[in-house]
């Protein structure tokens, strides 16, 4: 018997057998479809919760949250003991960095598992993770009495932090139609807060048009460092390369000059950033960062302008209101004290449009603890955590009336000058000023790309028509 | 004879006696010296297991080559597709991805900046790592005390090394600006132009990885040959010429390794950019790497993405076989015994 043969005739087969067998789970994979699939129904898991409402319902049972490092948490975790003894349900949570944290939020929704039940969004991120289906609709939750205790009372919240959040999933249609796809929990208003002390030296007055916030942002920058201020430069703004960038006091400044990023005609978007009005508008910003804004502004976030603002490094912020205030309490940084609040420069038509960040919660669409889930978000939005948390922590900007109604909230915020006028004088005209669509990211990403080459000395009409051009078939 | 010689004949002879005799002897139930089983043994397996062995031998081999191929063969599948977050049950698109990538001008604009980034930071590291490899070499004390502090960036992740240095770059209070005042150069925007940030990458980069190139020429240059050279001084030749007829064309091999690795590692560069730069001002910075993680991860299309890495891959491979080859020749070349 020709043995060589044999064997080769078998390894042969051998391996073609392997290979059969290796390409199964290949093929069964790619056969699977793509990531986590959906799997989704029409009913919801809220419509399984009958009788009456009970906050021990599930006591046993362990959720665990994903939370981004910040004071609104800081509060969070200190009185989690208060909800594992109102519930009986423990929380488990991981906390990241803001930087990393929305990657791994991202990449932990398309994964398709549920490692996280809960988690800390903001508005914008509904515009990206809701139409794959990764968030729970919490409407039916909300509607449910068996599922939701009276006292969470969903009229207290101010509707345009609810309307926020809420979205029918459809690119350029507008908030506050649709499911709600994550609780309103704290929120932030893009002001301008400013050194008292400089301002008080130099002869200065907030400015109340854009042309003067530019001129004054210049002459801090050239006054200041004469006047004791070592290194003081204008106006602390965000400038790296990412969509944090554009939303603070870019897109507020923006909004008051009646511009817009996309324009809706049906179903379809328009890149609106390139209008001529919007070209001019751009220009003057990057020429107001170049004279007055601080060095190495292109990696700024919103961590340096907000010790900026605390080391009285930067005599301006034009900012959310709480990137201020953690650097104005007593205490919290050499220019505490110092700081005073202002709603920022008004628009040609005395516009005070201001775009707003919603700190949010959410819960996971994939999750299998989804009524424990909303017990959680029921205790972690509702009124007695959310006064603690303002009242006692630095939980600040209530998303709730009842809260920045307090009494005892208005005296605490009333020690920092300005603070409550600024809040009550923008408080109507804040909204999301960005077209929902869920390229969001790429284009705010490419947005700010355009402001670091206009700051870098391009012009301001090309790269802006360039920005529109490339972005035009993503989302139209 | 060597007595030790016929000892170990004997010796041999011994054991090949012991062998030849073994067979009736031995079992399978009785493992030979030292645990291991006899001939015998071996004869009393069953065939079917004797012939399965190669098969099971492979098995590792195979389990390995799967663990490697599987996921790129799923990552080169999904690149056919339109798949995205927005998009989950996606469309055959066939080459549109690989299509849209090479005639969209960014792609170019990111590869361009790769292979300068790739290049300049292989170049720079192997030059210095050489320089500091000779100057081990020669010294003694300090010779072994900078070689401890020599590996030190290279026990440094490259992201931190990266966040260290963009907190030193930074125009204000950033120490390199502090020490360069006293020139009249205390005002350089380090990351805030184009030029600026690439290079400023490209510094971080040879900050950390010379080291690896002076490490293992440092090893190369020990494991020369001491007579070349002791000819060299005796017949009087200059540093210079020793460096650059012996030194250099010996050192070559082990050099050309370091630069290898360097140039492959550079082109599939993204922590230190990222951290440093995150691909900015504008895209001056964005290389194929990073453009590949926005579009995947942050901007989730994922088939875009993961033809960007295909792509990327492809880059890697071809330019690691064209310097594999040219590694081959050299090695050969200094193998050859001089006729």
């Amino acid at each position: 018997m020709d043995m060589h043969g044999k064997l080769g005739h078998d390894r042969r087969r051998f391996l073609a057998l392997t290979a059969a067998a290796s390409s199964v789970p290949l093929l069964s994979a790619c056969g699977a479809g793509f990531g986590g699939g959906d799997g989704k129904s029409d009913g919801s898991a809220a419509d399984d919760v009958t009788g009456s409402f009970d906050w021990r319902r599930h006591q046993g049972t362990t959720v665990k949250a994903l939370l981004n490092k910040h004071p609104y948490t800081d509060a969070l975790i200190a009185e989690l003991g208060t909800f594992t003894e109102k519930t009986g349900i423990k929380v488990e949570y991981d906390v990241f960095p803001e930087d990393n944290y929305f990657d791994k939020l991202t990449v932990d929704l398309s994964s398709g598992r549920a490692s996280y039940d809960i988690f800390m969004l903001g508005a914008y991120m509904v515009w990206q993770y809701g139409p794959p289906g990764w968030l729970e609709d919490l409407g039916p939750w909300m509607r449910n009495e068996s599922a939701t205790g009276a006292e969470w009372d969903q009229n207290d919240f101010l509707p345009s932090l609810l309307e926020g959040t809420r979205w029918s999933l459809k690119a350029g249609a507008p908030l506050g139609r649709g499911g709600q796809y994550a609780l309103p929990w704290g929120w932030e208003a893009n002001v301008v807060a400013y050194n008292t002390e400089v301002f008080d030296k130099l002869g200065l007055r907030p400015a109340e048009s854009f042309d003067e916030l530019r001129e004054l942002a210049g002459t801090i920058k050239r006054k200041a460092p004469g006047a004791g201020f070592d290194g003081m430069y204008g106006v602390a703004v965000r400038g790296s390369r990412s969509w944090a960038t554009i939303h603070p006091g870019f897109m507020t400044m923006f909004s008051r000059y009646g511009l817009k990023d996309f324009t809706v005609d049906g179903e379809s978007l328009k890149p609106a950033m390139n209008s001529p009005e919007a070209i001019g508008f751009t220009r003057d910003w990057a020429e107001m960062v170049k004279k007055g804004g601080p060095p190495s502004w292109t990696s700024y976030t919103w961590y340096q302008c907000s010790s900026d603002l605390g080391a009285k490094k930067a005599g301006m912020l034009f900012d959310a209101d709480t990137a201020a205030y953690f650097q104005a309490v007593k205490g919290a940084s050499p220019a505490a004290g110092n700081i005073a609040f202002h709603p920022g420069p008004k628009g040609p038509d005395g516009s005070l449009a201001t775009n707003m960040w919603i700190w949010s919660l959410g819960m996971n669409a994939k999750s299998g603890k989804k009524s424990a889930a909303w017990l959680f978000l029921q205790w972690a939005t509702g009124k007695e955590h959310l006064r603690k948390g303002a009242i006692e922590y630095n939980h600040i900007d209530p998303v709730r009336r009842s809260v920045s109604d307090d009494a005892a909230y208005r005296n605490k915020m009333k020690e920092l000058p300005g603070f409550i006028e600024t809040f009550e004088a923008v408080q109507d005209q804040t909204r999301i000023q960005f077209t929902p669509q869920e390229q969001f990211f790429d284009a705010t990403t490419s947005w700010a790309s355009a402001l670091q080459e206009i700051y870098g000395g391009k012009s301001a009409g090309p790269v802006l028509n360039g920005l529109a051009d490339d972005l035009a078939p993503k989302v139209g | 004879m060597d007595s030790s010689t016929e000892a170990d004949h004997g010796a041999a002879s011994a054991d090949d006696a012991a062998v030849a005799g073994a067979p009736e002897k031995a079992s399978a139930a009785e493992p030979g010296p030292r645990g291991r089983r006899g001939p015998g043994a071996e004869r009393s397996v069953p065939a079917w297991r004797r012939s399965l062995r190669p098969y099971l031998l492979v098995v590792p081999a195979l389990l390995l080559t799967g663990g490697i191929l599987y996921p790129f063969g799923l990552g080169l599948y999904y690149t056919v597709f339109d798949f995205a977050a927005s998009k989950p049950q996606p469309d055959l698109v066939g080459l549109e991805n690989y299509r849209r990538i090479f005639t969209d001008s960014s792609f170019w604009d990111s590869a361009w900046v790769t292979v300068l980034y790739a290049v300049g930071a292989a170049v720079v590291e192997t030059v210095l790592g050489v320089a500091v490899a000779l100057l081990l070499h020669r010294s003694t004390l300090v010779g072994r005390v900078l070689e401890k502090v020599l590996i030190l960036p290279l026990m440094i992740a490259p992201v931190i090394a990266a966040i260290i240095w963009k907190l030193m770059l930074q125009p204000s209070v950033g120490v390199v600006n502090h020490l360069l005042r006293p020139f009249g150069l205390g005002g350089v925007q380090w990351t805030d132009t184009p030029t600026g940030a690439l290079l400023s990458s490209i510094a971080v980069d040879v900050w950390v990885y010379t080291p690896f190139v002076a490490i293992l020429a440092l090893a190369g240059l020990r494991s020369l040959p001491a007579s070349p050279f002791e000819a060299a001084a005796v017949d009087g030749a200059s540093w210079w010429f020793t460096f650059r007829k012996l030194t250099m064309p010996m050192l070559w091999p082990y050099v050309l390794v370091a630069v290898i690795f360097r140039f492959m590692d550079s082109l599939k560069v993204f922590d230190i950019i990222y951290a440093l730069t995150e691909g900015g001002p504008g895209d001056s910075t964005v290389v194929l790497q990073i453009r590949a993680y926005l579009e995947a991860i942050r901007f989730q299309r994922y088939s875009f993405g993961l033809s960007y890495m295909i792509v990327l891959w492809a880059v890697v491979y071809l330019a690691a076989m064209v310097l594999v080859r040219y590694l081959g020749r050299i090695q050969n070349r200094a193998a050859e015994v001089p006729k």
